[in-house]
Parts: C-alpha cells; structure tokens; sequence
C-alpha cells in the first residue's frame, strides 16, 4: 500500500521528476562507489603468479595484444583466432587462466560467481580489466563472420519465447515504459536504450554488496525467466552479450559502473 | 569534547594507557543505542538543536535502494566544530558523528543505510550550541529481488 | 586481515578533497542475529595531525566511501585516514595531495 501511495507521489509530480530523482541517486551512489576496491583487488590477481606454469595474467590477450589492458573491454565481445571463436571478457579471462597459466578448466571455472563475504577472482579480475576502459567508445565486434553470426544468434535467443512461464528476454525488456517494482526497465534492443547499460557493466550492485559481471547478469535472467541455466561462456550467453553490446555500441565506457 | 575522553587523551599522554585501547574506549555506546533521535541526540550532548537554514543536505529525494543512500552535507554554520547524522526511523537512528578540528571544513559525504522512508536528521555545533537541519529521503526497492 | 583500502586527495577551489574507500562488511545487529561487525572509528590526519574524528555505526553502508574536506592544502601535503572496528581491527591508509 505504501509502494502505491509513493507511486501515486511520484506520479504526480511528473515522470520526469521521478526519473531525475532517480537519475540524481544512481549519480551521487556512483561518486561515492566503492567498485574501485574491487579493481584494486583485481590488479593482485591480475599481477600473481599462478597455475602449474606459476605466471601470471600480465600476458593475457584481451584482443589488443599480449598485455594491452588499455581499451580491451570496450572492444569485447569479439571474435579470437586463437580460440576460434567469439568471446567476451569473462571467457577470455578464462582462457587466459587455462593457456597461460596451465590451469585446468575444471579448477579454474570452480566458483566464477562469488558473494558479497567473498567475491570471486572471475569478478576481481573483470572489474580490473574493464576499468582500463573507462571513457573509451565501445566497439565490439561486428564484421568477423563468427561475430556475425553471434550478433544473430543473440538477436533470436533476444525475442525467443520459452521455459515454464514462455518468457522471452522482451517479456521485460521489450517494451516501453515498464518498471519491476522501482526499477526502470529498458527496452534493450533500441540503441539508446542499450548504450548506457551496456556501457555500465561490470557493475557493484548496492543491494547485494557484490560485484556483478555481463555473465552473471545473463545467468540471472535466465534464472528469473524459469529456464535452465546457461553455462558460464556458452555460445548462447555470449552470442546475447554480443548482440546487447553492439546494439548499445558507439558509447564511451563508463564503468565498472554502480547498480540499485 | 566530552570528559572521558579528555580523560582518556590525558592519560594516553602520560603514556599510561596504549592508543588502541584509548581509541577503542571513545565510542558512545548510549547515543549510538539509543532508539530514537531525541535520545540519541541528548546523549550527544545536542539534546534541543534550533532548526537551521544553514545546514545544506543534499541528497536523492529517492533512494532506489535503502542499503546505500549517499548524504552529503554541509555546515554554513561559522565555527561548526561537529556534525551528527541520524536517520529517525532506523532501529537504532544514529549514524555517525564527527569532529572537525582546526584543518578540516565541516563537510562530511556518507553513505548510509535506511531501513525504511524517513527524515534524515542533521544536527551541527558550533560554539556549544547546536543546530538542525532534516530531509526525508524516501526509500523503495527496484528489481526482481535477486 | 583487512581488505584493501584506498583513498585519493585532490586540490579543489581553496580547500582538499578526501575520497577514502574501505572494504568492510559494516554488518548489523538484525543481518547477525546478535554478532554486528562494523567499524566504530575513522581519523584524518594532514602531516601527521588529527583533523577529523569520527564515530559511525552499523547504520553506514557497507564498504564505506566518505568525503572530507579539508581547509587549504598543497600538493604533497600526506593526508592518512585510519578505522577501527569493533573487533579490534584496524586499518589505514595514506595519500598525498595531488
């Protein structure tokens, strides 16, 4: 009754005053963040050496060369020869822990999704890597013919209706003006929509105290729609983080970002 | 600056007791225990603060999650040696208080924690005297709950 | 063993601006059945004085981010921001102006 009475408040001082209010606190929470804590603890694991060959991630090749931080979030996801195929920043990540420092798969994907007492090294280490995006445009990629056909897999899984309760990524997403309690919902396959999302993830979420990443956020819509779970790195979930970011392509990244 | 802990530095400086320990001692337990700002406010030593207009607050009239609400505040109050925040209707409502010694400008961003929609109460003194500012933040929940 | 703590002090239009971040669960009577966990202290130091002192509950978020200013300041000026929690721990970090 009282999220009704406040609806009603709200209303009537005009959507738009809602929404700047709105605006105000996602504003003042992202300047008084502490994602930055999180890329800090990322740079120690991005720095230690590990795994049986005991070297460290500083070789890694986001898609920018061995090494190059700078920029490398913001032009995921994007097709890799050496992999043969399209990856995102957490898979690539991944491949690095299991190619450069002999770490096998199995030990290395144990516990990608941590929690607010312990977050993961999956989440320390992406939050680092994006950081070394901040202000750059985002340019995943686009041409490759694998990054193609990601780009229209994602678009189809996107509209595709399935599960127990025939929810499709649009049943939230896919319309105008709705809301799930006090948060907006954006209609991700419009540009303007998308860019600002997609420019804002990884992102520390204030309600669970945790660094949340793209996988993760993928993963739990899956949850919350009732449909199996995708595994980590799969096709289908980065073929989605392909076709959400380079349907929100153009921005400059503005994360890690800060989340309700 | 309350007597105990004009004790306590007296004796820290007599080097009779270790700083952790002195630190440690100078918290108010009975102002951060109390359950409503009048008591919390009489344990500080603030117990009947006049409003004022110069106490800026600024923050979100909405806060879409009461785990984090960023409160900035300043005091335009000349001499303002001290800024107390309480939050009316939490459990147990303050939240922090802090001294500012020659060096610092009465200025404090804190995020805090609001159980539910409620004045956010904002005391600063200067010179013994204590003044007061509020500004209700109203607090409501986005997302599926996960 | 803390987690990391970090801080940035930047001249502003006549006065210094502290930005301090800390990793600290800030855990609540309610969240613990009983057992909170949360830092009681927080110290600003320039140049090795006490400027700030302050005393905060389990009503601050957790991993506390606060803004301070102080009066004046000059690049280099060593800015140290310390806590203490209501277990004994403690942790501290400092900067210089930049």
């Amino acid at each position: 009754m009282r999220a009704v009475a406040l609806l009603a408040a709200v209303a009537l001082a005009g959507p738009a005053a809602a929404q700047s209010q709105f605006e105000k606190y996602q504003q003042m929470t992202a300047e008084g963040s502490p994602v930055e804590l999180f890329e800090m603890e990322g740079e120690a694991l991005w720095r230690k050496p590990q795994g049986p060959r005991n070297v460290s991630l500083e070789k890694c090749d986001l898609g920018k060369g061995p090494g190059v931080l700078q920029g490398a979030y913001a032009a995921l996801p994007r097709y890799f020869a050496d992999a043969d195929r399209v990856m995102d920043a957490e898979t690539r990540i991944l491949h690095c822990m299991v190619a450069l420092q002999g770490r096998s798969l199995a030990e290395a994907s144990k516990r990608l999704f941590g929690n607010a007492d312990n977050p993961s090294e999956m989440e320390y280490l992406t939050a680092y890597v994006a950081g070394h995006s901040r202000g750059v445009r985002m340019t995943p990629g686009t041409e490759h013919p694998k990054e193609r056909a990601a780009f229209a897999l994602g678009q189809k899984l996107f509209y595709h209706r399935a599960g127990a309760w025939d929810f499709s990524c649009t049943s939230c997403h896919g319309q105008e003006n709705k809301r799930i309690r006090m948060s907006e919902l954006p209609v991700l396959d419009r540009p303007e929509d998308a860019r600002p999302i997609v420019a804002t993830w990884p992102a520390y979420r204030v309600s669970n105290s945790q660094l949340k990443t793209m996988q993760w956020r993928i993963n739990d819509c899956y949850r919350q729609m009732r449909m199996p779970e995708p595994n980590f790195g799969s096709e289908a979930t980065i073929a989605l983080n392909l076709f959400l970011t380079a349907t929100g392509q153009g921005a400059a990244y503005n994360g890690p970002g800060t989340k309700r | 600056m309350n007597g105990v802990r004009r004790k306590l530095l007296a004796l820290l400086a007599a080097g009779v007791l270790n700083p952790i320990a002195a630190w440690a001692a100078t918290w108010n337990k009975d102002a951060f225990s109390a359950k409503n700002a009048g008591d919390a406010l009489k344990n500080l030593g603030a117990a009947s603060p006049q409003p004022s207009g110069d106490i800026v607050i600024e923050a979100p009239q909405i806060a879409e999650n009461g785990a984090v609400v960023p409160i900035e505040i300043t005091s335009r109050i000349p001499n303002t040696t001290s800024i107390a925040v309480l939050v009316d209707k939490n459990p147990y409502p303050l939240v922090g208080r802090f001294d500012f010694k020659e060096g610092a400008l009465p200025f404090l961003k804190v995020n805090a924690k609001m159980g539910e929609t409620s004045e956010v109460r904002v005391v600063a003194s200067a010179g013994g005297r204590h003044y007061v500012a509020t500004k209700e933040i109203k607090v409501t929940i986005g997302g599926c709950g996960g | 063993m803390a987690g990391p703590m970090k801080m940035r002090a930047t001249l502003g239009n006549g006065f210094t601006d502290v930005r301090v971040l800390m990793t600290h669960p800030m855990s609540t009577e309610q969240q613990t059945k009983g057992q909170p966990h949360f830092i009681q202290n927080v110290t600003v130091k320039v140049n090795g004085k006490t400027v700030i002192e302050g005393e905060i509950s389990q009503a601050v978020s957790r991993n506390p981010v606060f803004s301070f200013r102080l009066a004046g300041g000059a690049k280099g000026d060593k800015i140290e921001v310390s806590w203490l929690d209501n277990k004994g721990d403690t942790n501290k970090t400092e900067a210089a102006v930049a």
